[in-house]
Parts: structure tokens; sequence; C-alpha cells
């Protein structure tokens, strides 16, 4: 086999980090799940904080060496045994998924905590159960070397989050759990169908060796479309966002942040391996302009949407189908126009900080609501009046996120949408620049809609029906806060994630 | 030869026309049954395909558990009276159209392979014997993607609470909602009496003689679930809370015990679930026993369904 002596794929120093960051909270989920009680709480106020310690390690380790971490699982080499892999892209979203998961963990010590001495209740033991294997999960996505090894992931993915949303019980989110399910199974299913067609075309799955193996067949394109569509109906990317408001939306508070910024990533992340990293030569300019365009469709249509929603948290969840158009509009922006292939780019940066920073912004955002929702008893944005009086942090904290979704200096969203126009300026492709000033518009638009609301002085002035912990509203504005300053990484550790990536590995270090 | 070349032809027509009729049936019990007996019929074409291995998996899992699950769920439908929900036809159409794109995609995937087809089997072959296994499918699912499996392991972990957290917060910690059906000196009673000491040998079996033949973890896991539900409908056994001191601990400790020599393998062998040199058999014989428990156990509770009754007592 001539790859065999290309190859020199071999555990790296601090390799073990990487089983660690999937062994830890796999062991937490089932330590958690006999102890019971509340234990699960005990062992996830442990766990989650490690795991942000453990995924700045990485990103330092990445970051500096500007090389991946490799872990041979098992001792057997690809295309036999798997290989776990961290790159730049795997380092920074496992960083800002740790952060997002403990802010929400510390966000949902109110409405799940468990005191001392009480007997077991369902939702927090499944809360934190559940939360602690979307992280692990999470993880998986990131690190997995494998196209099976990233299966099994997105499959755990699912069962941690569908029965998040039905976590309340009310029949309507029963509805909306079930219609998830049926979704994310059908995304399985042809995710899985597309693997077992490409191990019978190459004899293996391993990342790598694949990218090295493919070629334009028939069987490797029904593969890549079945899978790609698969991914594509877990991601929730129009129109197969159908499961995605009624799921984000009726879903606790806690809950639908870490669905709405978490869990859509894992399946997106996947499909930016499956096109950048396996097979960056196959999409084209037409496949490239297909997924542009779903993009931009997606904006225009969950922007559209949300102008006209009613309750806050439908708003919310329909700004997310609009705010996951803008991570397609990356693949028409990264492909190079000679070789015709996907490069990591200043797009393809800009596309992933797009993710970080809507990860951050959108459960800052779903925090806000949910603390909205307990202080007034309701969500309609209509008769939001006098909140912003009543809890100015968390009102501060929902407008901050706004910002960058809309895309404002210094925020994340504007460096991610900076380098996205930059792009879409390079390659004459002024249509996609277009959109993402369309989308920033109707994103001001509803912002503006339920701020002004918010900000309205209501008649007489407004009685908490509960009174918010500080904790929860610090654990927003925190999140809102980093997405704001997120832009101040181009200063800094922006170039990580190019780090480690295949090409610049090819050409040496740079 | 020709005789096989007609049976073959002729299972796929039964096949075909199985799914047909499943897919055509308006009635969910008459359509469960069909799929059912789908699932058999594709073991028989598995067997055909000298995959034993997949056959078994097929029949264990696709046609006796899910057929069981599904069997469960058109009962709760008809109790709860929402048998006749129509399905539009826009939906239907549109479900019809992906159906037959799915379907052309892998006609032509399969009917254009690549000249020569390209397989690691040798490639496992040479380095099973290493760990003293003798069945390669054995071989991939605990020594060269053992972490597939094991997480694999956790996913029904997950699928379980999952089918728990349905419940009413009122009878947490209560008895799954089972249909037991106990008379006296039925049929089923006496089924429930005889079958169970002959299926649990065969689990036995079936665990142990994964390691050299066809068989393993979750065929074995599947037939003691199947025995234990039947204990439990015929009302012989009763169903326990998911409060029961033993009961957790058995349906984790699969997966911790595969867990435990995974991360001894960091210290005691080269890498995370690798096998210390000559240990690698009896290490993996010990995990596939604790498996087959916690699967089995796993299995019976999902099949069992979310909590209904507070425990009593």
């Amino acid at each position: 086999m001539p790859e065999a002596n290309v190859l020199p794929d071999a555990t790296t120093t601090d390799g073990a980090l990487l089983v660690l960051a999937i062994v830890s909270p796999a062991a937490g989920v089932l330590l958690s799940f006999v102890l019971g009680g509340q234990y699960a709480e005990r062992i996830a106020a442990v766990l989650l904080p490690s795991g942000l310690f453990l995924a700045s390690i990485i990103f330092v380790d990445v970051w500096r060496s500007g090389d991946r971490l490799i872990y041979i699982v098992g001792d057997w080499t690809p295309p036999l045994g798997i290989a776990l892999r961290a790159d730049g892209l795997s380092a920074a979203m496992m960083m800002t998924m740790a952060i997002v998961i403990c802010a929400v963990a510390i966000f949902a010590l109110a409405d799940f905590g468990t005191r001392a001495g009480s007997a077991e209740a369902r939702a927090p033991f499944a809360f934190w159960i559940l939360l602690m294997a979307i992280w692990g999960a999470m993880n998986m996505v990131f690190l997995g070397g494998d196209l099976f090894t990233l299966y099994v992931a997105i499959e755990l993915l699912t069962f941690a989050a569908v029965p998040l949303v039905c976590l309340d019980g009310r029949a309507e989110t029963l509805q909306a759990a079930l219609r998830y399910l049926l979704f994310a199974l059908l995304g399985s299913i042809l995710y899985l169908v597309g693997t077992a067609l490409l191990y019978g075309s190459y004899a293996t799955l391993d990342i790598v060796l694949l990218s090295r193996r493919i070629h334009m067949e028939p069987a490797t394109l029904v593969a890549a479309a079945l899978m790609t569509i698969g991914l594509f109906a877990k991601t929730a990317l129009f129109p197969l966002h159908l499961w995605l408001p009624p799921a984000h939306a009726g879903a606790p508070a806690a809950a639908s942040a870490v669905l709405s910024a978490v869990v859509v990533k894992g399946s997106f992340f996947i499909v930016v391996r499956l096109w950048f990293d396996v097979m960056p030569g196959m999409l084209g300019p037409a496949g490239a302009q297909l997924f542009g365009g779903l993009g931009a469709a997606a904006i225009v249509f969950g922007s559209v949407v949300a102008l006209q929603q009613q309750r806050l948290k439908l708003l919310i969840a329909y700004s997310t189908v609009a705010q996951i158009g803008y991570l397609f509009l990356m693949f028409p922006l990264a492909l190079d126009t000679v070789s015709a292939e996907l490069q990591s780019s200043g797009a393809l940066t800009g596309g992933m900080l797009q993710a970080i920073s809507h990860a951050t912004a959108k459960a800052a955002m779903f925090m806000a609501a949910g603390i909205i929702y307990a202080v007034l008893g309701h969500d309609r944005i209509a008769e939001l009046g006098g909140v912003a009086r009543a809890i100015p942090m968390t009102i501060f904290a929902f407008a901050l996120g706004g910002v960058s979704l809309i895309g404002l200096p210094p925020s994340g969203g504007f460096l991610a949408k900076w380098l996205l126009l930059e792009a879409a300026v390079a390659t004459g492709q002024w249509w996609w620049a277009i959109v993402m000033l369309a989308g920033g518009l109707f994103t001001s638009g509803y912002m503006f809609i339920v701020l002004s609301r918010a900000v309205a002085p209501s008649g007489e002035p407004l009685k908490p029906r509960v009174a918010v912990p500080r904790y929860q509203e610090a654990a927003a504005l925190a999140l809102a806060l980093t997405s704001l300053l997120l832009g101040l990484v181009a200063f800094g550790p922006v170039d990580i994630l190019q780090a480690g990536r295949l090409e610049s590995m090819l050409v040496g270090p740079r | 030869m020709t005789i096989f070349a007609v049976f073959d032809i002729g299972l796929v027509v039964l096949i075909l026309g199985i799914a047909v009729s499943t897919i055509a049936a308006r009635d969910a019990f008459a359509a469960v049954i069909g799929f059912v007996v789908y699932g058999l019929l594709l073991s028989i074409a598995w067997v055909r395909l000298a995959a034993v291995d997949v056959a078994l998996t097929e029949a264990a899992i696709g046609g006796g558990m899910t057929g069981m699950l599904m069997l469960g769920a058109v009962a709760r439908l008809r109790f709860a009276g929402g048998n006749d929900i129509s399905i539009s036809l826009p939906v239907r159409f549109a479900t019809a159209v992906l159906c037959a794109l799915v379907a052309a995609g892998l006609a032509i995937a399969v009917l254009s392979p690549p000249d020569a087809i390209p397989t690691l089997a040798p490639m496992v072959m040479e380095n099973l014997a290493q760990s003293g296994l003798g069945n390669p499918v054995a071989g991939v699912l605990f020594v060269y993607r053992a972490l597939d499996t094991l997480l694999e392991k956790v996913v029904l972990i997950l699928a379980l609470l999952g089918v728990w957290s349905l419940a009413p917060d009122s009878v947490w910690g209560g008895i799954p909602g089972l249909r037991v059906y106990a008379r006296r000196s039925s049929t089923l009673t006496f089924l429930a009496q005889l079958l169970p000491p002959v299926g649990i040998v065969v689990a036995i079996y079936m665990c142990w003689v994964g390691a050299k033949e066809p068989g393993g973890a979750f065929q074995g896991g599947t037939v003691l679930a199947a025995m234990w539900l039947l204990v439990m409908i015929a009302g012989l056994k009763r169903v326990p809370s998911i409060g029961q001191p033993w009961l957790r601990p058995l349906l984790v400790v699969g997966p911790v015990i595969f867990l435990a020599i995974g991360l001894a393998g960091m210290v005691l062998a080269n890498a995370f679930l690798a096998y210390p040199p000559g240990y690698a058999k009896p290490l993996i014989v010990a995990v596939e026993v604790a498996l087959t428990l916690s699967i089995g156990v796993a299995l019976g509770l999902l099949a069992a369904g979310p909590l209904e009754q507070a425990q009593q007592q």
C-alpha cells in the first residue's frame, strides 16, 4: 500500500488528553446513572469545569505547536483501528462548547438543582446526565478521525438531545421531541448508509486515508449526497428545519440554550469534515453554489418568519434557523476557482467563527428569554413592557447577544461576517455579500422589535413573579460578553483555526 | 447449485412481497407482523450471503426486539384510542419520493461496483491471531474498533433514560407499564416456565462462543431480554421498579468494566483499549459476559416501556 509510508500517524505527546476528553463524560454518565439522586448534579459539577480545563490545555497545545494532537486508540493504526485527532478546528470548537456548557450548567442550577437529602427527581436526574452526554458526544464529533466513530458520536448526540426537548412533559413538547427524533433518525440512517458505501469502495473510513484514496465515481457521489442530506436534516438547514422551532422553543430554557448553541453545531462540524477534509475536490462550483443557496434561503426564510413571531422563544428559535444559513455561505466562498477545491482559507475561518459566536450569543439569548419567562410568566413580545427596568442585566445580555448576531464590531459575528465578505469580494461573488447584508438588516429588525418593547415603560411597575438568582443573570451576561469580545481574537488566536489542517500538513509548517 | 439459485430467487421474491405488503398494510398490527416476518426472511438472506453474525443480529434485533417494541406501541395506541391517525396525501407522496430517490441512489452504487472491491478482511484475519480470538467480527468489535463498541453501549443507556424521562414526575422511581397477561394455567404461563431455562443456556452459549464463532454479547443479551420479558408478561415475576438497588448496577456493569479495562490498557498495555499481550481473550470474554447482562436488562426495560405506576409498599 503506497500510503503506508506517507502516513506517520502516531500518538503524539499529550495525545492521551483526547481520550480523557471522551472518556470522562462517558464515565460521568455511567456513574451518575448508577448512583442517581443528587450525585448526578455533583458529578457534573466536578466534571464539567474539569472539561473546560482539559479543553483549554488542548487548545493551548494545538495553538502553540500549530500542529495536531493525535491518539491511536488500542494501538491499532488506521485503517484497522481508530485515530483521534485534534486540529485547530477541533480545539477551537471544543473550547467554545466547553465554555457554553459550563455557563449553561451554572444557569441550570436554579431549575435543575437538587437539595441535599431530597429524593431523586426525574427532571434533574435526566438533565445532568444528558448534559454530560452532550458534552462527551461533541468532543467525540470534534476529535473523531473516522467516519463511523463520528456516526457513533451523532447517535450519542441525538439520544442525549431529544429527551431534553420534552423534559417538562407537556403534550406539545412531546410532539416536538418526537418530530425531532424522526428527523434526527432519518439523518442518522442516511449518514450510516453513506458510510457503508464509502467503506465498500475504499476499505477505510479513516478521514486522512480516505482523503487520499477518494475519487469521483457513482458510489462515492451517492454516498456523499446521502450523508450530506442526513447531516443537513440534523443541522436543520432549510428546508429540513421543520423540527427545530417547536423543539428549541418548547424546551426548558437551559435545554434550549444547549440545543441551539451546541447540538446543531455537531452535525454541521461533520459536514465541514466531510467536504473540507475527506473530499475537498468533489463539491465543485455547482455543489458549492447549492450549499450557499440553501444557506441564503435559510437566512431569508428564518429571518422573515422570526419577524412575525408573537413569542420570544419562537423568535429566537427562528433566528437560529437563519443563523445556521450563514454557516453554509462559507462553502461557495472557500472554493478555489482554479483548483475547484475547498480551501482552508479565510472563508473557513469566517464560517467557523460564525459557528462559535452564534453558539455563545444564542445560548445567552435563550437564557435571557428563560429569565424573562420566569419573571413575567409568559414570553409574549407585545407584553414585554417594563421588563428592562425589572431585570436590566438580562435585557442587556440579550441585547449584546443580538449585537453579535447582527455583526456589529467588536463582536465575533462582526469578524466572522467580515471574513466572509472579504472572501466574497476576493472571489467576485457579490451575491453572497448582498445576502449577508440583508440578513444583518433582518436581524437588526427583530432585535429592535424585542428591545423596543422591553425598554418601553409599563403602566404599573412590574412585579417579578419569582426572584431571579443573580448567578443566572451573570451566566447569560458572561456568555453575551464572550460573544461581544470574540472579535478581539483577530489580534490573537484566530490563526488556530488553520492549525494542523490537512493542506498545511502537506505543504509543511508555515 | 441450481437448487440454491431457485431458493435464492424464491427468497428474494418473498422478501419483496412481504416488504410491499408491510407498506400497503393499513392496519398497524398487520404492518408490524409483516415487518417481523420481513426481518426473519432478511436474516435468512444474510445466512445465504455467509454473514452469520449479521443474520443473528438481524433476527434478534431487527425482527425480534424491534418487532416487540412496535407491538408494544400498537397495543398502547389501541389502548389510547389513537389507532386511526390518517396521513395526508402530500406527506405520503413526499415519503414515496424520498424512498425512491434513496433506492435509486443505492441501485446506482451497487450496480456499478469498482473493478476490484477493496477490503480490510485479510488484514483483520492476519492480526487476529495475537488477540487469541477466532471470530473476526468479535475482533473488529472488541479489538480494532473497541471505542465505537464501548460508546454504543452508552447510547443504549441514554435511550433507556430517554424512555424513562417520559414519565410523569409523580411516578418517578416506579414501575414500567408493561402489559401483563397473568392467567393461571394458560399456554403463556406454560411457555414462560418451559422456555427460560433453555433460553438462558442459549444466551450463555452465544456469549461464550462469540469469541470463536458467530454470536456475542448483543445476540446473547437479546435472548436474555426475551426470556425475562416472557416471564414478566406471563406474570410469573413482577416488573421491577427502576428504584430497585440491583437494577442500575446491572445496567452499567458492562460498559463500566469495558471502560475500566480500556483505561487499564493505558498503564498495562500501550494504549487506551489495548490489551496486555496474552490476556486479550480472557479480558474480552469478561467484557462480553458483563455486556450480555447489561444489554439483556437494558433491552428488557426498553421493551417494558415508560413508567406508569408509582412504587408500591
